[in-house]
């Protein structure tokens, strides 16, 4: 054996070893990502179900009870009945409710007779995004119902352009199928940056770095000897989030499992790279770690796609996502989850992620010298 | 007056200590600063110049006027038309446009006629919540297009309208419930930082010996130890508060008075389990894991993004033990439904217990938990 | 062509600079070292001797002057001289969660050990180090003589043509130290290595072959440790009073014109003098004493002292200040602090057994052993740090663990590693520990006053305590444990890293401390500061070994062989004594 090969080796054997005795780094691969997948996987949800909502009849008669019951019917609402606009509203206040739905006293007679009956509906605006979908389910609701009590007069419903929308990918529009495939982009960031944050620096803190820099080791060397360890130690983690992903949470997986495998190799070494370099340039644990948690968690939150559109941003910060590497790496994996083999958007991200890797890992050694004051 | 002494000066040796060193400061003020104002205007749901491809087989007025509509409309932006079958999944599939408009050859036909002409909606489904707004941005404009028609042809429209009005926040500004969210996100992430460590690196540093053997008490170096994350929690709180009215243009509507009590207990509850996890780590990476594993679901499970009344039962339980929670309630009502302090009792109790019962814990912990 | 030197500097300087300040820690340092010698590298802290090991190590690049090691330029092919020679930092990197074999092993790899040869090498090493039964042991389980054994194998494993040792016998108990020794001449002797070695101890110095003498980044002297010590003949004395206590007497020698060093040796004080002969004492001290002054054989210590003290007169610092309140206690069962059977379990590991002992008002009472003998443990115990697992614990009549804070008010506290805050100034420390201890505005003016003249931190005022040197750390962390004026004073290892000058000028004030009636309880690893104490206990494995007087401690070993014990041979025979009788236990 070459004496470099058997200096690689040797660090290998020797981090491993220490991965094995000192649990922390196992929980946080294996463990932190089956708490924090369950918990998100149920948690973050853009789907409303069960909105409670008051409904205001102020004459009931068939015609309203037909519409209350369409509501009722349908599994996105849970309507509460309210006998004055008054009482629903401080209902709405205390929020209690999400939304009014108000038929006026006057709504059969103007449905019956010139058909503009106003069907007054108040949503809360606040969350912006959740009133949006909520509207959009009240149309649902609405045209449903209008269907029915056309064909109830015996009259045809004259709708001049009918939308016929086809969802692909995900026909039933289940957030989860999206989000869960993000939440493991999300969670292999923070791991993997973890994972190795803090391990250049516990060297410099124990006082071990000086004992090694003195053997005929060459940083490169080094450098690959501390990667190989957590490489394996994440791409555990990641086929175990998978694993969860396609049998806890049911997202279909439609592309191939080894592009998949082969991308997330990948990303794993960009975020291993990005925790090496901030344990190279902090050297000490503490500065290590708060770097690791400002420049992983909430970037790869908000600004990887994984829940906010990135088209959507104003310009400047779209730029600003292109050093994101989760931006990349959500992309591909909500393409090969929900979508399959479509190779432009794999390879194209890939081909990012390969050169974020270079430069990582590249700054990394560069910023690693075999010298204390540097 | 010997206690309020001794607290004084350990507050003021706390800030300090916070305060010299360059890398601390600059973590403090360097990162909430960029972050507010990147997530202020990256994180939003709205959305706008969704790109488009229209498939027009048709070549009658009628088509070409619904697909000005859509196109005219600031939400979508036409990014290519195509002209046949085979063009279409490609432009899904690399997600170069997010929908495809198909009118078939004989829409204007059917819609002159009288019948109920379809126009074919293809949505990539990838992001489910994109595809359902898209869907809905679609619809609205489909159905004006149609009470339109309708008019104009002597149409009878449908019976009864929805008369949609969103209260609160009338144009749906997705900014408008995110950027009060900030607020507390990152004063959450800030005073965290700042606590979480400051006993654990005392304690690596040998000084917290040093301190134990002074008369002090340790309630005292609680209230000592609180002080600074209080205050710079309320700093870069009201900070934020005015970046959100002034460059944001979040409108205040309720009573500052309401949101500075929650603020107030809010940054206790906070300052209380950055203190629990830094007096139950030993080592400051403990620490730093501590507080990693408290900010993690504390945001994501917060509301801060997704509402908590979408979460399955027990996940709701878990979050009412998230101060974050409380307080997004508190900021989201006071800025924009202007609620003032009787609306908002339901939201201050269980931030205080949670104050009460970390700092109480995190107390204990000092002379407790040694070696 | 002479055979060249193993190390060579050639005018090299080095500058670091730390918070705005630059320290210039070489200043055009030549000197080269031979081949198949030990040289030692002696100088106090801060002289340059780490700098200078790194340099050579090629693990710093020198501002200016040029480095060769075994004849490779070390700026130039750092890696080429890494693979040739070996290095033991100060704190050696073991991995503390790896055992011992996998230490080995780790830098068997590293540095290129060949499969076939390990064998035979470790069984070499581990016999050598007698790690031999605790292969499977993990590093940070051993003790720490035990620890820096494993280290120096770790760096040996490849035999090294240079091999630098940086403080290798710090923090070692004197069993471990004589060992270390016999390793590093087994390797001179056996391989023919050159080895350059730095150390705190000055007594080590006499075991090398030459001494290069450093100080504030300058090269003073370089020679066989005897070319040091001989033209100080006729400057060494020995002084012991009759009618007055030894460290009464060293106090007044100190001040003496004409004496630069005046440390306690035994039951009397050593005097090193800086012109030949004794100077005229002062009339009254002469007649109070009943002094008897005999010459002293010259050691290097003496000489060390002598040249980096040349300039001054007496061998008193400033301390100045500190005498204060009440008059020392008289006799009687004045017991201050008061154990018995004191017990601490980690797990089912005893680390501290059955121990008892009792502190009298103004005694300066010690707690001695090696690294992992208990000291710390006990004496957190005593402080109310660490809860007591069994046994009692009485501190001024107070359990300090139930005691209100009030009593803590009576006690001050220094722990073993310098722990102020290092961020904060000098003075915003003394200011804060002032309030902690709730002095009120005008004592705080007063005593922050008194601490900046008695222990001249004045310049240092406004600096970040982190950056201070050494000497200066240790200085302020007594004041700041002073501030409140305490009844009781601990102190944790507090001369562990400091050097010879700074620790003769600590035990001064220590000793003016106790003159003034304050109680002083201390753990130490230097087997001669225990001479400074009036009482103390050795401790071995959390028990107590014995107690006493140093001298009825050395009296206890005193024989034909050893006519004048020390108190390194007392310490050595009671661990001997204690391993034998536990031997026979088991047997």
């Amino acid at each position: 054996m070459k004496p470099a090969a058997r200096r690689v080796l040797g660090m290998i054997r020797k981090e491993s070893l220490q991965i094995l005795r000192d649990p922390s780094s196992i929980a946080i691969a294996f463990v932190m990502p089956v708490v924090l997948l369950l918990l998100f996987g149920y948690g973050v949800s853009l789907d409303a179900r069960h909105v409670p909502l008051a409904v205001v009849v102020e004459q009931p008669d068939a015609n309203t009870a037909s519409l209350v019951a369409a509501f009722r019917h349908s599994d996105y609402f849970e309507p509460r009945a309210f006998n004055t606009i008054q009482l629903a509203q401080q209902a709405f206040d205390r929020r209690e409710v999400s939304g009014i739905v108000w038929l006026r006293s006057d709504f059969s007679r103007r449905l019956l007779s010139s058909g503009d009956a106003p069907i007054g509906v108040i949503v809360n605006g606040v969350d912006a995004n959740q009133a949006r979908i909520t509207e959009g389910y009240i149309q649902g609701v609405w045209q449903v119902w209008l269907t029915g009590f056309a064909a109830a007069q015996g009259v045809e419903l004259q709708v001049p352009v009918a939308l016929e929308p086809r969802i692909w990918f995900n026909p039933a529009v289940r957030s989860r199928d999206f989000l869960v495939p993000g939440l493991i982009a999300v969670i292999m960031t923070l791991i993997g940056a973890m994972l190795t944050a803090m391990v250049v620096a516990r060297e410099w803190e124990r006082g071990t770095m000086e004992a090694l820099m003195v053997t005929p080791i060459r940083i490169g060397e080094m450098v690959i000897g501390k990667l190989v360890p957590y490489f394996l130690l994440g791409m555990g983690g990641m086929l175990l989030s998978v694993a969860m992903a396609l049998w806890q949470f049911d997202v279909p997986l439609r592309g191939s499992f080894w592009a998949l495998t082969a991308a997330s190799a990948l990303f794993m070494l960009v975020a291993l790279g990005m925790g090496l370099l901030i344990s190279v340039v902090a050297k000490n644990q503490f500065v290590a770690g708060q770097i690791a948690i400002i420049i992983t968690f909430l970037p790869a939150f908000i600004l990887s796609g994984f829940i906010f559109q990135i088209s959507s941003m104003p310009e400047p910060i779209q730029l600003i996502t292109h050093i994101i590497p989760a931006r990349y790496y959500v992309a591909i994996l909500q393409t090969l989850f929900l979508a399959g083999n479509i190779w432009p958007i794999i390879l194209g991200n890939s081909a990012a992620l390969f050169v974020m890797m270079l430069v990582f890992l590249g700054l990394a050694r560069r910023k690693f010298q075999k010298r204390l004051d540097a | 007056m010997n206690t309020l002494h001794r607290i004084f000066a350990l507050a003021i040796k706390e800030l300090l200590a916070i305060l010299r060193e360059k890398k601390s400061r600059f973590i403090l003020i360097g990162p909430p600063i960029a972050q507010l104002i990147v997530f202020g205007y990256a994180a939003t749901f709205d959305l706008n110049n969704i790109p488009v491809a229209v498939y027009n087989e048709d070549r009658g007025a009628p088509s070409r006027e619904l697909v000005a509509h859509i196109t005219g409309s600031p939400h979508f932006q036409l990014v290519t038309t195509i002209e046949h079958d085979g063009q279409v999944a490609p432009l899904i599939d690399n997600r170069e446009v997010l929908l495809v408009l198909r009118l078939g050859p004989r829409f204007s036909e059917e819609l002159k006629r009288g019948q109920s002409a379809t126009a074919q909606l293809i949505i990539d489904g990838r992001n489910s919540n994109t595809a359902l707004l898209a869907l809905g941005y679609l619809r609205s404009i489909v159905t004006d297009f149609n009470i339109e028609w309708s008019r104009q042809h002597g149409l009878r429209g449908p019976p009864a309208l929805l008369e949609i009005r969103p209260w609160y926040n009338e144009n749906l500004l997705s900014r408008w419930f995110v950027v009060p969210g900030i607020v507390g996100l990152l004063t959450l992430v800030v005073t965290t930082i700042v606590t979480a460590l400051s006993v654990a690196r005392e304690r690596e540093a040998g000084t917290f010996d040093q301190l134990l053997v002074t008369p002090m008490r340790p309630v005292e170096i609680l209230i000592g130890k609180s002080f600074p994350g209080l205050l710079i929690g309320l700093i870069q709180g009201t900070f934020i508060l005015l970046m959100a009215v002034y460059w944001f243009e979040v409108p205040l509507r309720g009573s500052l008075g309401a949101l500075y009590l929650g603020m107030f207990l809010f940054l206790l509850s906070a300052v209380g389990i950055g203190l629990m996890i830094s007096s139950l780590a030993v080592t400051q990476q403990q620490g730093i894991l501590g507080a990693f594993l408290f900010l993690v679901p504390s945001v994501i499970l917060s509301g801060f993004a997704t509402p908590i009344s979408n979460m399955p039962e027990f996940v709701q339980y878990l979050t009412c033990v998230i101060p974050l929670r409380y307080f997004l309630v508190i900021l989201r009502g006071v800025f924009l439904e202007g609620d003032s302090f009787s609306l908002l009792v339901d939201q201050y109790w269980p931030m205080a217990i949670i104050a009460l019962v970390s700092l109480a814990v995190a107390g204990w912990l000092f002379r407790h938990r040694m070696n | 062509m002479a055979p060249p030197g193993a190390l060579v500097f050639e005018s090299v300087s080095k500058t670091f600079v730390a918070g705005g300040l630059s320290v210039k820690a070489l200043d055009g340092v030549d000197l080269e070292t031979q081949p198949g010698k030990v040289t030692g590298l002696i100088g106090p802290d801060g002289a340059g001797k780490t700098t200078l090991m790194r340099l050579a190590a090629g693990l710093l690049v020198p501002d200016s002057g040029q480095i060769h090691a075994l004849g490779i330029d070390v700026v130039a092919q750092p890696l080429q001289v890494q693979s040739s020679l070996g290095y033991m930092p100060q704190r050696f990197g073991l991995y503390e969660d790896l055992s011992v074999q996998e230490n080995l092993d780790l830098y068997a790899d590293l540095q290129g050990v060949a499969t076939n040869e390990r064998a035979a090498r470790y069984a070499e090493l581990m016999h050598m180090t007698g790690l031999a039964p605790f292969t499977r042991r993990l590093a940070g389980r051993l003790s720490g003589g035990m620890k820096q054994k494993l280290g120096l194998a770790c760096t040996l494993v490849r035999p090294p043509a240079l091999l630098l040792l940086d403080e290798p016998t710090v923090g070692v108990d004197p069993v471990s130290r004589r060992e270390l020794w016999e390793i590093v001449y087994r390797q001179v002797r056996d391989e023919g290595m050159s080895v350059l070695l730095s150390t705190a101890y000055l007594d080590e110095a006499e075991r090398c072959d030459e001494v290069i003498l450093m100080h504030r980044g300058k090269r003073l002297g370089q020679g066989a440790p005897a070319s040091f010590s001989e033209p100080m003949r006729g400057r060494s004395f020995r002084v012991s009073a009759a009618a007055m206590g030894k460290r009464t007497l060293q106090g007044r020698l100190s001040a003496v014109p004409g004496i630069v060093d005046a440390v306690i040796e035994g039951e009397q004080v050593r005097v090193v003098t800086a012109r030949e002969g004794m100077p005229e004492l002062p009339g009254e001290l002469a007649d109070d004493g009943q002094l008897e002054v005999t010459a002293a054989e010259p050691s290097f210590e003496d000489a060390f002292i002598a040249t980096l003290k040349g300039d001054q007169e007496t061998a008193a610092p400033a301390v100045t200040g500190i005498a204060r309140q009440q008059s020392p206690a008289g006799g009687g069962d004045d017991a201050v602090i008061r154990v018995r059977d004191l017990e601490r379990r980690f797990g089912d590991f005893y680390a501290v057994k059955g121990v008892s002992f009792s502190v009298q008002r103004g005694e300066i009472f010690g707690l001695l052993g090696a690294n992992g003998a208990g000291k710390s443990t006990t004496f957190r115990m005593l402080c109310g740090l660490l809860p007591v697992s069994g046994g009692e614990v009485q501190v001024a009549g107070l359990d300090l663990r139930r005691a209100a804070s009030r009593a803590r008010g009576r006690l001050g506290y220094m722990a073993q590693r310098f722990s102020l805050y290092a961020d904060l100034t000098v003075l915003q420390n003394l200011r804060f520990f002032a309030s902690a201890y709730g002095l009120d505005r005008n004592r705080t003016r007063q005593r922050i006053d008194w601490a900046l003249a008695g222990f001249e931190l004045t310049d240092y005022a406004n600096s970040a305590s982190g950056d201070l040197p050494m000497g200066y750390k240790q200085r302020l962390a007594m004041a700041a444990a002073l501030m409140h004026e305490p009844d009781i004073l601990f102190l944790d290892e507090p001369t562990s890293g400091v050097d010879p000058l700074a620790r003769r000028e600590f035990w001064l004030r220590i000793d003016a401390l106790a003159e003034s009636g304050v109680t002083v309880l201390v753990t130490t690893h230097f087997m001669d500061e225990a001479d400074y104490c009036d009482r103390l206990v050795i401790m071995a494995e959390g028990e107590v070994l014995a107690e006493g007087t140093p001298a009825e401690m050395k009296a206890r070993f005193r024989s034909a062989q050893m006519p004048d014990p020390s108190m390194e041979d007392a310490f050595i025979g009671l661990i001997e004594a204690h391993e034998s009788q536990r031997q026979a236990k088991s047997a």
